[in-house]
């Protein structure tokens, strides 16, 4: 076996190159560190953050817990509303979210999927405190114990909390409220209830649970605990008020709930309103990405939209179809341009490469404003044409408002991102190339197309990317002179974004397009390679 | 957690851009965020100088009320909102409601009482659309049309929008379905009482559709409100519809050839919402902000600058002269009985419901 060999200092010489390459990556990695951060929390996180919008659904779960799993037992192939501890359950989710404001945020939620559900939250919500003061009313007949908060805590509080209660000395928040384990299973619905009514007390009105009386659904969530378990035992100097309750609750008045939940809106009745709730409950759903494709989620799977409702393949086929045209204008034009600034001396280069680049700083806005003046029915162009002889007066071109619009707009706003690139690659390639190519007998056709041509083929590739890239994503542009068909996707997007405030939906449209973005870059790196783009050089 | 904050925050500034932090609001500085343009200088004239000359409260003003609900979002996730005041149309302000974004509002208890002794409440009436909502403007989408290009016969009636015959040419509408649905079914011999109650069923819209097909063909959808005057000024358009005010102005500030045509206008309520989550030093400042904002006197007075008229009942009496003009402001707001004959009142609550909906159906049908 070999020596092995060291270094001046002594140590192995694989050991110390090693420590002085793993130096040397480190100091590479410090100097673009904040590059790498900038790019990563403003770019990357905030997208997936967006991203991850088009999948989650937790706000269904999460505002009504108790119907989501009441809801499970629920057939609901039978077409018929659910059963009534589905109403309970969700009499008391209700009473919950509407203390906390978030029932209407729920609403909205589900008024994406079925229109009407955003008022029956909102009116429902406004009288759900009702529900269930029929056994509130009757419990304390009973025994006036039951309206005193101290009965409530005593019987549903661990020890542990009266005791921390007790230690507490009035500064700053009351300790959280801790359920007793043993009402956990005795008295599994109000507990839970009760549980979270103590939260809402402590948290949004700065309250305490032994100061107030509970709501008129924790009496309700106690008649039913009573009456599904009539023999349960309780120990304790509160066993015999809870005896005697579970001796009366059989002989009580009742509230159908599921009738008082109709009284507030006909619209309970309808078993597609729970179909709605019961197929977006899962905390993570497809629906927004099938909604982006015009399908929608039913009872019997996924299904097309009514053909009335169909518009985002039709919006994406568009963006993409114009996004091609708008890049191959983008060439037609700007080669030429190109061609003439590599060519020309210097001066009168410069001079043109001020003109191209003019445009870049000139307000978007103004530009495509400008557009709007010019090609308008009684615009400059029309007027033109109609003194020229062109067109008659009373049939003027249609310029805007439509796809043509938006393709003449877009072809001069994104100009530049095709001539620079195509510049700076045509720069490169000498002249004598198509004079040797004239010398050696080749037509002036024949020089460009065979010699010159193929050289600036990686300028194209570079150009076009930059403008079918941009032009997928525009909004304003299309916005502006687009009218009803010369819209994109984009602009759906930005609805969702600042209107209708579906961010999901938004967010998946905007996945589908970088999906499409990125699939045909891979497709583009396949057929021309992407090492044939060039930005320059 | 604190690793969710900060993302939620990073996206919110992505989103919210230059605005300040709220870390960074001085003591007596308050953002208070409206349109812009001539409505933002009413307020400036009506409410923001005085206010600032009694209480030394510097205000800044924020133009980004048409994206306010998408923003006020993206702050609230964030756990940081720089705003402190934010003028919203009603139906925004209702979402913002839903989504528990804005502050409910006591209105008898958080703002002045009317100089004629009603309460806040009755002074407002059943403009107070939404628990969040502080009435400030009711402004109207109505139509303007150009006295040269129809003939001898002005129209008179929202119908004549259908009517290519007696009035050809170009018409320019909004490009969403609110306003045009119930104006199509009202032109079309639905009732006025009836329009949601057919507007709701598949027939009703459908029927809603086939009236417009009538004139799809003739029709430039616009999506902001300046463009209907820019339209009717350089003679795209025979008619459009756009605000009330801008109508105003085109024709009495800019005196352009055209008429108003008020038949079937639209009214819309325009106001203040407070952000949910300020601090409570900020709350006091926002809520005291309000409270003499939304005044007898100061409503009253921004009517001097804009044809927009005043939420409250008690300001109608007080509204004067325009402050350059010097004309009479009464017989140019859309609540003057001249101009309120035959008005269509908006339903806040059935858009808040079916606006998800219609919307992707127009927009399916507009692509057709």
């Amino acid at each position: 076996m070999a020596e092995q060999v060291l270094a001046a200092d002594g140590t192995p010489l694989k050991a110390s190159l090693n420590r002085a390459l793993r130096r040397q990556k480190m100091r590479a990695l410090m100097l673009i560190a904040p590059l790498l951060l900038f790019i990563m929390l403003t770019f990357i996180i905030p997208i997936g953050q967006m991203l991850f919008r088009s999948v989650e659904n937790q706000i269904v779960g999460d505002t009504i817990p108790r119907t989501v799993e009441a809801l499970d037992s629920w057939d609901h192939d039978a077409d018929d509303i659910p059963p009534p501890p589905v109403f309970d359950a969700l009499a008391q989710d209700l009473m919950v979210a509407v203390e906390l404001k978030e029932h209407t945020r729920l609403g909205s939620r589900l008024n994406y999927e079925m229109s009407g559900i955003s008022s029956l939250f909102r009116k429902s919500g406004r009288r759900v405190d009702d529900i269930g003061e029929v056994y509130t009313d009757q419990f304390v007949a009973l025994d006036p114990a039951w309206e005193e908060p101290a009965t409530w805590v005593g019987l549903l509080a661990d020890p542990k909390w009266i005791a921390a209660r007790e230690a507490w000395d009035g500064t700053g928040d009351e300790p959280a409220f801790i359920m007793s384990r043993a009402a956990k299973t005795v008295l599994p619905q109000t507990a839970s209830i009760y549980a979270d009514f103590a939260r809402v007390i402590q948290t949004e009105d700065n309250d305490s649970p032994a100061e107030e009386e509970p709501w008129h659904v924790v009496y309700l969530a106690l008649y039913n605990d009573l009456t599904a378990n009539p023999s349960l035992e309780v120990t304790g100097p509160l066993s015999g008020l809870i005896s005697s309750a579970a001796a009366a609750v059989p002989s009580f008045e009742t509230e159908d709930v599921v009738a008082t939940f109709e009284g507030f809106d006909d619209d309970w009745k309808n078993p597609e309103i729970w179909e709605t709730i019961y197929t977006y409950s899962p905390a993570y759903t497809n629906g927004y990405f099938l909604n982006s494709v015009d399908l929608q989620k039913t009872n019997e799977g996924v299904a097309w939209q009514p053909e009335n409702e169909q518009i985002y393949l039709t919006l994406f086929w568009r963006t993409m179809v114009m996004s091609l045209t708008i890049t191959f204008s983008c060439i037609l034009l700007g080669y030429p341009v190109a061609w003439m600034l590599a060519n020309l001396p210097a001066r009168k280069a410069n001079l043109l490469m001020i003109l191209v680049l003019l445009p870049f700083w000139t307000s978007l806005l103004v530009r495509t404003s400008a557009w709007k003046v010019l090609l308008q029915n009684q615009g400059v162009i029309n007027d033109l044409l109609v003194w020229v002889g062109f067109v008659a007066d009373d049939n003027r071109l249609a310029l805007i408002n439509n796809a043509t619009g938006t393709v003449i707009a877009m072809t001069h706003i994104l100009l530049p991102f095709m001539i620079l690139p195509l510049y700076s690659v045509m720069q490169t390639i000498p002249a004598t190339y198509l004079r040797a190519a004239k010398s050696l007998g080749a037509t002036n056709w024949t020089a460009f197309w065979r010699v010159y041509f193929p050289q600036s083929v990686p300028g194209i590739g570079a150009g076009s990317i930059l403008v079918f890239i941009l032009s997928i994503g525009y909004y304003i542009t299309p916005e502006i002179v687009g009218g009803t068909k010369g819209v994109f996707i984009s602009n759906r997007i930005a609805y969702h974004i600042s209107s209708s405030l579906n961010w999901g939906l938004a967010a998946a449209l905007g996945a589908i397009l970088l999906a499409i973005v990125l699939a045909l870059y891979w497709a583009y790196d396949r057929i021309v390679g992407i090492d044939n783009v060039k930005l320059g050089g | 957690m604190t690793l969710t904050k900060a993302l939620m925050a990073t996206s919110a500034l992505t989103l919210a851009g230059s605005t300040a932090f709220a870390d960074g609001h001085m003591a007596d500085e308050m953002t208070i965020v409206s349109w812009g343009g001539a409505y933002s200088a009413s307020q400036q004239a009506a409410y923001h100088d005085p206010y600032m000359e009694n209480t030394g409260v510097t205000i800044i003003n924020d133009e980004s009320s048409n994206e306010a609900v998408a923003k006020l979002r993206a702050m609230n996730e964030a756990g940081n909102v720089t705003w402190d005041v934010v003028d919203v149309v009603a139906s925004d302000a209702i979402r913002l409601c839903d989504e528990g974004l804005a502050m409910e509002i006591d209105a008898d208890e958080m703002l002045a009482d009317g100089d004629d002794g009603s309460t806040a409440s009755e002074d407002f009436g059943d403009l107070i659309v939404s628990d969040c909502f502080i009435p400030q403007i009711v402004y109207s989408t109505t139509a303007g049309y150009r006295t040269d290009l129809v003939g001898d016969t002005p129209p008179t009636s929202i119908c004549a929008f259908f009517d290519l015959e007696a009035y050809p040419g170009m018409r320019s509408l909004e490009k969403r379905p609110i306003n045009n649905m119930e104006w199509a079914l009202l032109c079309d011999g639905v009732a006025k009482e009836d329009v949601y109650d057919v507007l709701e069923t598949e027939e009703g819209q459908a029927q809603a559709f086939a009236k417009l097909d009538t004139i799809k063909d003739s029709v430039v959808w616009w999506s902001a409100g300046a463009d209907t005057p820019q339209l009717l000024a350089d003679g795209e358009v025979v008619m459009g519809t756009t605000y009330n005010g801008r109508l105003f102005s085109l024709i009495v500030e800019q005196e352009q050839p055209v008429g108003m045509l008020w038949d079937a206008q639209v009214f819309d309520l325009d106001g203040w919402i407070i952000p949910a989550g300020l601090s409570p030093e900020r709350e006091a400042r926002a809520l005291d902000y309000i409270r003499f904002a939304t005044d007898t006197q100061r409503l009253a007075d921004q009517a001097k600058y804009i044809s927009y008229g005043p939420a409250r009942a008690s300001s109608a009496p007080l509204v004067g002269q325009h402050a350059t003009l010097g004309i009479d402001m009464a017989p140019h707001m859309p609540t003057d009985p001249a101009n309120a004959t035959n008005t269509f009142l908006y339903n806040y609550e059935w858009w808040a419901d079916y606006r998800d909906d219609l919307d992707a159906k127009f927009q399916s049908w507009l692509a057709q």
